[in-house]
């Protein structure tokens, strides 16, 4: 194993079970580090919990994208109907948001979905293809059967030593650098 | 796998017999067992079968847009549509089409948000069929419309003509239901897919795959900060959907029952249409699964308990559409309109008494079976129940089209519709497309959702000794 150099991204640690990733969590954050995070197959239950995470804001993304369809419906069936060029049926209403409820509701459900999936994917930052992760070899047992736990080298708290220590006290196997 | 036999000799107290649930995914396999078979199915050789049912598919698929050309070229005349019936197999294929789809988002959308973990193992194959069943239905409406090439005016786009397109007419709010329900389901299945396609993406051996895969994947890294917000966006979308998928079926029985046409004319209609699309959906989940957890060799993700379980949504669903036949003839009765009477009387002993008496044997009578529990575990018994559950709402939805308009008011006016070869082959060809998309969405992409399977077996659970666990709280 190689010292931390500048173009080292991080400290990677391998677990076998999701209870052995989440003990080791607990005593990550409770060592006050910040920049560091568990990579699963799944997502595992009481993890957030253990990381010290808050729920997500996704849903704020969602509500906007909503509104924004339910708006954009209404006005754009006022327009088109009423204003731009009335179209006179049966001798109803110009304007109804009656009529013009299913049309505004499939664009409140459109708009909130795109809002919800590109909300997800920024605040996810993603789509990123080239991640330092990716390349080492270890890594892609992150996505079939095993559980890491990564702590970056920019973090304030990172010492090569201490950190390095306390994934071996928490149980992690095969520590090694992840060159950027 | 040693490893998981040491964790599983750790006692636990374990709830009495008759608690116990089968397990989801039988044997006690491994995490990388899950990993190796569903991803193992879209590599290595193109098994035989896979060959014997793409090329009859493809063909079919050729047949199809072949009758569409000629429908083009020639004109609508190539139906056997004419006054009084305007709308034949066209709008029935739609609808039958639109209606299959619904059952991937309810097991997707619904049953995620009902916390049904049996969801895992069918959810990812059964909104590919959703994704796929909407394509075909998309066709029909776009190609009835005659002048094809006018099919834009359908959409709020500026024209020539300085008209906008009229927003009182269901026919507009079906154009909007169905392009939004084709897009949102089209999400939200490639959300579900973007772990899986990691998986597929650090499996890849070749570096065209893995540029594939790994492009779509967008750099996924199973990050538990992603899967926080990937999780919130899941269950959002899942929120989304549940109420977009109950309003696509009401939206398309509006396209009936806001006309003043006897037999469509009728509240029931919006509920109705949702419990049969959902039938419908079943139905066809079933017959594309049962033979395929056998050619993929699946029998331990998706099990005798999925297939049962199944069983019971198509006997509930079916009971319900039972329910909506008998209560549209008591309306019809009951509502004292001489010509509603007149049109369901037709329906049931008019010349068309064949097809609705198809409908409701496949739909109402054959679907009781599954009270049984002999019948919901015989793999075969289902597989051919599932069948005619397919064709019984394809009838149905002909009933419903055909016989309401070939007798309207005025007998001078009354007619029979006969389709002609063109719309046979249309249809059949239609089966050609959903199919060879199917087959290369099997070939391609994890057909079971990897990563969801993964989450639902007890390897998975912190607080399960097979996850890890030692017993003690934290």
């Amino acid at each position: 194993m190689s010292a931390a150099t500048s173009r080292t991204y991080g400290i990677l640690a391998e677990f076998e079970t999701p209870a052995d990733v989440m003990h080791a969590a607990e005593q990550v954050r409770d060592a006050g580090y910040k920049k560091w995070d568990v990579h699963t197959p799944f997502p595992v239950h009481g993890m957030d919990q253990a990381m010290g995470l808050k729920n997500s804001v996704v849903g704020y993304f969602t509500f906007v994208g909503g509104a924004t369809g339910l708006t954009l419906g209404m006005s754009m069936i006022w327009f088109m109907n009423k204003f731009d060029y009335a179209i006179v049926v049966g001798g109803k209403p110009l304007f109804s948001p009656l009529y013009a409820f299913p049309v505004s509701y499939e664009l409140t459900i459109l708009l909130g979905a795109f809002a919800t999936l590109f909300g997800m994917f920024a605040l996810n930052r993603l789509p990123r293809l080239h991640h330092p992760l990716l390349k080492h070899p270890r890594f892609r047992g992150a996505t079939h059967d095993k559980f890491y736990i990564v702590i970056e080298c920019v973090d304030s708290n990172y010492s090569g030593v201490e950190t390095k220590a306390l994934l071996e006290k928490a149980g992690g196997k095969h520590i090694e650098m992840v060159e950027e | 796998m040693d490893a998981t036999a040491d964790r599983m000799a750790v006692k636990v107290a374990a709830p009495p017999a008759e608690l116990e649930r089968e397990p989801l995914v039988l044997k006690h396999r491994s995490l990388a067992w899950v990993s190796d078979t569903v991803a193992g199915i879209a590599e290595g050789k193109t098994p035989t079968w896979w060959w014997a049912a793409f090329v009859p598919s493809f063909l079919g698929m050729l047949m199809c847009f072949l009758m569409i050309g000629y429908l083009f070229s020639t004109g609508i005349g190539v139906w056997g549509l004419n006054n009084p019936v305007g709308w034949a197999w066209d709008i029935t294929n739609f609808v039958f089409w639109i209606g299959i789809g619904h059952a991937g988002t309810l097991i997707s959308a619904v049953l995620f948000l009902l916390r049904q973990k049996w969801r895992t193992s069918i959810n990812r194959s059964a909104e590919a069929m959703t994704l796929f069943a909407v394509v075909c239905a998309m066709i029909f409406p776009a190609i009835h419309v005659g002048r094809v090439w006018l099919a834009w005016w359908l959409f709020p786009l500026p024209n020539s003509n300085g008209i906008w397109p009229q927003f009182r007419s269901p026919l507009l709010w079906d154009v909007f239901a169905v392009s939004t329900y084709g897009t949102v389901s089209l999400l939200f299945w490639y959300v579900g897919l973007i772990p899986d396609l990691a998986t597929m993406r650090d499996r890849a051996k070749s570096a065209v795959r893995k540029f594939c895969y790994g492009f779509f994947a967008l750099g996924w890294t199973g990050s538990n900060r992603h899967w926080r917000n990937y999780e919130k966006a899941y269950l959002l979308l899942a929120g989304l959907s549940t109420p977009l998928v109950l309003s696509v079926h009401s939206i398309v029985s509006f396209d009936f029952a806001v006309s003043q046409v006897p037999g469509w004319h009728t509240t029931i209609f919006p509920p109705y249409f949702v419990a049969g699309a959902i039938f419908s959906g079943f139905g066809m989940v079933l017959t594309l699964l049962i033979p395929l957890r056998t050619l993929c060799k699946l029998e331990d993700v998706i099990t005798v308990r999925h297939v049962e379980l199944m069983g019971k949504v198509i006997l509930a669903t079916g009971s319900i559409v039972g329910y909506a036949y008998g209560m549209e003839f008591f309306i019809a009765w009951y509502g004292g309109n001489p010509y509603e009477l007149y049109a369901f009387k037709n329906r049931a002993f008019g010349p068309y008494w064949w097809a609705y008496w198809t409908m409701i044997s496949c739909n109402v009578i054959s679907p009781q079976l599954f009270w049984f529990k002999k019948i919901r575990t015989n793999i075969v018994a289902v597989f051919i129940l599932s069948i005619f559950v397919n064709i019984g709402m394809w009838f149905e939805r002909f009933v419903i089209i055909v016989t309401s308009l070939h007798r309207d008011y005025l007998p001078s006016n009354w007619g029979y519709f006969k389709p002609t070869i063109v719309d046979i082959l249309t249809f059949v060809g239609s089966f050609g497309l959903f199919l060879t998309l199917f087959l290369l969405f099997i070939r391609f992409l994890p057909l079971i959702a990897i990563s969801e399977v993964k989450g639902v077996t007890p390897l998975a659970d912190p607080h399960h000794p097979l996850g890890g666990s030692k017993g003690g709280h934290h």
